[in-house]
Formats: structure tokens, sequence, C-alpha cells
């Protein structure tokens, strides 16, 4: 048949030097395609399954119910305030003080419910705090500020004042609300969890089917032809922080929950584990592409990987090595790899129609 | 007397200490196309960046229809009528055809009390738009960033010529372009014509102007050399304008 012939060299043409391995199975069939293309746009989700099925063949305590849970509460914080990360790498920026904020949230938190200040009036003046930082830092940004400084900023200064306010104490939390957000459970799913599944439904909800969603993702994929479609930009930017900051309030929460006291050691690194899991879910550090459900995965992912070497018994130490690792290849296989894949699949398909 | 579909009057823009545009006014009635051509840093893409409601003039006025127009964001002028084709076509890559036609004017829907995003609706009338225009793409949900140049630029005219304008502007819109690509945008620019959508074309060819134009104003460094009818003028005439920034018309009058 002609037309395939011809379709076959000019795709040969295409792509010459860049892959051969590519361009030879240009030959490949539309369901052979299909599947390479879905391997690699669903890699974390196929490298979690993997892993998941590994660990239950080599550690007899790794699928029960119990480590499972476990493991999901542990990723909860990590969930919760990557969703917030999600929205705000969608437009191109990073905030790297969320670990700063989740400390002096703990701080507040603990300090305020210690006053005898009841909780229902604790928990929404925290995450007014988290929502207004964030704004703040959102402004910033706005002004022209790069999100990397003033977020770098806001790491130490953050952090800074918790220890102020603390005077670097950790107060304990004996609250009945708060020991059941850090371990209740409802319907056999600890709470935390519950807690950052609700956040990652509604952020896929908000990033995918709304218009404030597609401004986000349009501003980070081409800010210029966003501004000049008359799309608020600045609000849209100040409200991406802003629902970080109030996110990572809500995390900082669950963690001072979780470990029963506020202390300004709190989240400590947690912001560059959230980037990690963020990333790892295939969320463009350069803007205009987003995925929640990534997020949940690439979260799910490092807290698993950790507590499968941790009942193999591996040194501890190891898990951040493998982290990195891991880290590393997912970016690849995101950014190199998936362009590559799609812009071939792309062009077999376009041949395909003609 | 007919009032004039669009009208500029005196726009004066400064950036800081740099004067971008010193009074210029221009006018174009309904139907007609206007050629507007000048070497660089004339001020011809802030001019029609402040029609498009992209930047703000720091004086002067816009009349759509004799009446004072009032948007100050390029989503106002969208409203009245007034769209642009920029010369990068102003598209997202990563969002899909639809996606990018209806950026900042989405259909929605109401979900439980919330709008929520009307996908559906508005990935079937995007189909429709090109295939009423007559422009082809694979599909209005590929993402951009899939497609070639010249079906870019089929998505930033479908977006500019979709809403019912009156005024398309397009920057450059033959740059870049190779010739039945060209013919296309010619065929786009006649179609609108005929449809009495006025269009203002910033064109470094001369050539296109000539073939498809009405007018054509020249601008230098921000103030206007001339205005000529295209049937009044050469090519030399327009070539001369832009180089020396002075009409050699007005100067003949001068002296006698």
């Amino acid at each position: 048949m002609r037309p395939e012939i011809s379709g076959r060299i000019s795709n040969e043409k295409r792509y010459p030097v860049t892959d051969t391995s590519l361009a030879r199975s240009g030959t490949a069939s539309r369901t052979q395609r299909q599947v390479i293309v879905a391997l690699v746009r669903y890699g974390m989700f196929i490298a979690l399954a993997i892993w998941l099925i590994a660990m239950s063949l080599s550690s007899e305590y790794f699928l029960t119910l119990t480590n499972f849970l476990n493991v999901l509460r542990q990723a909860a914080p990590l969930i919760i305030i990557g969703t917030g990360m999600t929205f705000v790498m969608a437009t191109a920026g990073i905030d790297l003080s969320v670990g700063a904020t989740v400390a002096l949230i703990s701080v507040l938190a603990a300090s305020w419910l210690s006053f005898g200040l009841p909780v229902l009036v604790v928990l929404p003046l925290v995450l007014l705090v988290g929502i207004l930082i964030g704004a703040l830092t959102g402004y910033i940004v706005t002004l022209g500020v790069p999100a990397f400084v003033v977020t770098l900023a806001g790491l130490t200064s953050i952090r800074g004042v918790a220890f102020v306010y603390s005077d670097g104490y950790a107060t304990p939390i004996n609250d009945p609300v708060m020991i059941w957000i850090g371990r209740g459970d409802l319907f056999g799913i600890n709470a935390p969890f519950l807690i950052a599944m609700v956040v990652a439904v509604i952020g896929w909800f908000v990033l995918n089917r709304t218009r404030f969603g597609l401004h986000t993702l349009a501003t980070g994929g081409r800010e210029e032809a966003a501004r000049v479609m008359g799309l608020g930009i600045d609000r849209i930017k100040i409200m991406v922080y802003a629902l970080t900051g109030g996110l990572a309030a809500l995390g900082g929460i669950v963690i001072s929950a979780r470990l029963s006291n506020g202390s300004p050691n709190a989240g400590v690194m947690l912001e560059l584990e959230v980037i990690a899991a963020t990333v790892l879910g295939g969320t463009s550090l350069f803007g205009g592409r987003a995925t929640i459900a990534g997020t949940v995965v690439g979260a799910l992912l490092i807290n698993f990987v950790r507590n499968g070497l941790n009942l193999m018994g591996v040194n501890p130490y190891w898990v951040q090595v493998v982290t990195g690792i891991i880290l590393v290849v997912a970016v690849l296989m995101n950014t190199v790899l998936n362009r590559r894949v799609e812009s071939w699949a792309r062009a077999t398909t376009e041949e395909d129609e003609e | 007397m007919s009032v004039n579909h669009i009208e500029m009057r005196n726009i004066y823009k400064s950036f800081g200490a740099v004067t971008a545009l010193h009074d210029v006014s221009l006018e174009l009635q309904a139907g007609k196309v206007l050629g507007l051509v000048g070497d660089n840093a004339a001020g011809k893409s802030t001019l029609m960046k402040i029609l498009a409601g992209a930047i703000p003039p720091s004086r002067g006025e816009i009349l759509i229809d004799g009446k004072p127009a009032t948007y100050s964001s390029p989503i106002g002028a969208r409203e009245s009528g007034i769209e642009m084709i920029y010369q990068d076509f102003a598209l997202v890559p990563e969002l899909t055809v639809a996606q990018n036609i209806f950026l900042g004017r989405e259909i929605t829907r109401s979900f439980g009390g919330i709008r929520v995003l009307d996908r559906k609706k508005m990935n079937e009338r995007a189909r429709k738009l090109f295939s009423s225009l007559g422009l082809r793409v694979p599909s209005v949900t590929l993402s951009v960033q899939a497609l070639s140049g010249g079906q870019q630029q089929a998505v930033a005219i479908a977006r500019a010529t979709g809403f019912d304008a009156r005024l398309v502007i397009m920057d450059e819109p033959t740059a870049n372009l190779g010739a039945p690509a060209i013919e296309k945008v010619r065929d786009t620019i006649t179609g609108l014509k005929e449809a009495g959508v006025s269009v203002i074309i910033i064109s470094h060819r001369l050539e296109d102007i000539f073939a498809i134009g009405d007018y054509m104003m020249v601008m230098k460094q921000g103030r206007v050399v001339g205005r000529r009818d295209v049937h009044d003028t050469d090519n030399a005439e327009i070539v001369e304008m832009i180089v020396t920034g002075q009409d050699p018309r007005r100067a003949g009058k001068a002296v006698a």
C-alpha cells in the first residue's frame, strides 16, 4: 500500500537522529503504539503498582491493612499540601515556604489551644493565617520578584517567627478534636487520609472543571497569551499561593494533631518532599501542565518506597538516596521521554489520518 | 454623513520617559481594510494593542459607531467586537484547540450551584466554527502544541472571527508563511470584508496590502506620516514615506 510506505519513509526522515528505536517503531501497529504511549504517560501509576506487588512478595508485613492505612496516614500531609503546590506549579511558580508555614501553624495552634481558646475558633483562625501568608507571598510574586526568592525568604523567616513565638519549645496538644484529626478514623479509614482525599478531589475538580483551574493552567502555559486574552493573571497568582498557604496550614494542623504537639521543628524539609511528590506525579515545573491525581500517586510512591525499604530492614539513610534517584528518573520520563513519545505518536497518527 | 465604524482620536501613550505615540488618530468604515505600515518602533503594535484593550492609552479616546468605548481590558474590547490576532498567535500550547478558542469567555453550566466548564458544548461549538470558516484542524480536543504553524494560525483566526467581530486586527498575518497559507489568509480577509467586518493589518509586506487593502496609514516614531487610498498610490511612494517620515504631497502643498 503506497500511502503507508511513504508514511514510513517520511517518519524516518523526521526522526533520523533523535532516537533510532523510536523511528524504527514508527512501523508499529496502532495498538502497539497506544501501549507504548500509555506506558510512558502513566509511568508513575505503573511504577507504584509494580512497587506494591514487589514489596508484597518480599515482605509479609507489607500487604496488611494496618500497614497500608499507616502509609496512607503518613502520606496525607504530602497530598494535602501537594494539591496546593500543583496549582502553584501550574502557574510556573514554586512555593518553598510550606514547611515553615507548617511549623508556624503548629506552634500557633498549640499555643492558642493551651490558652483555652475553643478548637472551633483556633482551626479557622490558623487556616486564615496560612491563607494570608500565601496571599502576601502571591502579592509579592505579582510585583515581579521570582517565586523562588520570595518563598525562600518565607522558608527562613516564617520558621524564624515560629521559633521566636515558641521560644523553641514544643507545646503539647490534648484537645479531643485535634486528637481525632490526628488519630481518629471514619469507616475504618484514618482521618488524615480522609481529609487528604477530600482536598485532592476538590483540587482535581477545581483544576480540571472550573474557569479558575483553566486560567491557572493558561497563566503557566504562556503568560503573555493569558494576559492579552484578558485573564486576571495577578489575581490568579495571588489565589494559588493563598490556596497553598491555606493547605499548608491544614497540613500543619494534621501533622501537629498526629504528633500531639505544636513544635517549631515541624515540617523541616517538607517543602522539598512536597515538590518531589508533585514533580513525580507529572506536573511540569515550567507550568501549563498539572495533575492532581499524579501528585497523589507521587506522594503515595514516596511513602510506600520508604515503608517498603524500612520493612526490608534497609538503612533509612538509603531511603533518601533511593527517593532522589526515583525523582530524577521520573522527571526524565515526564519531560524528555514523554515529549519524544507523544510527538512521535502524533506524527504517526497524522499519517494514519492522511 | 455616516459615522465611522471605528475611530481612535488623539491617542497619546508614553512608557515612562519614552513617548510611543504622539496624538495618533485613525478612522475606518465598516467592511474596509486598512494597512498599517512603518518601520520598527513606529508605534504600530502599541497603537493596535491599545485598540485591542491590551494596554491603556495615556490620553485619547476610542469611538465605536460614534459612541465612546469604555473598555479597559482585552475582554472588554472583545465584548465590543474588537479582536486581535497576534503575531505569535497568543495561544497557550498546553491547552486544547477548543480551550484556546474560548479562553476568557468560556461557556459554563451549573453543577449543583457551582459554575463548571461546559466542555462538551465548547468542543461542539469549536468544531462548528471551524467548518463554517472552512478552516481545518485535526481535532479540537488536541493540544495546540501538537499543531503545525499554519494550523495554529487557523486556531487564532477562528478565535478572532468566530464571535461576531466588528473589527479584526492582524499583526503580521503573512510573516513566515508559505504561498498557499498566504492565499488562505487573504481569502479570510476578503470573507471578513464581505461580512461587513473591518480589518486592520500590520504588515511589512506591502504587496499584501496592495492586493486586499483599501487604505494605508504610514507611521514613523509614534506619529502618522500620511494616509492613502491604495488605488491612489504606489509602492515607491509608500516606501518613501516609511523611510523619510515625510508626506511628499503635503510637502508639495506647502511649497505651492
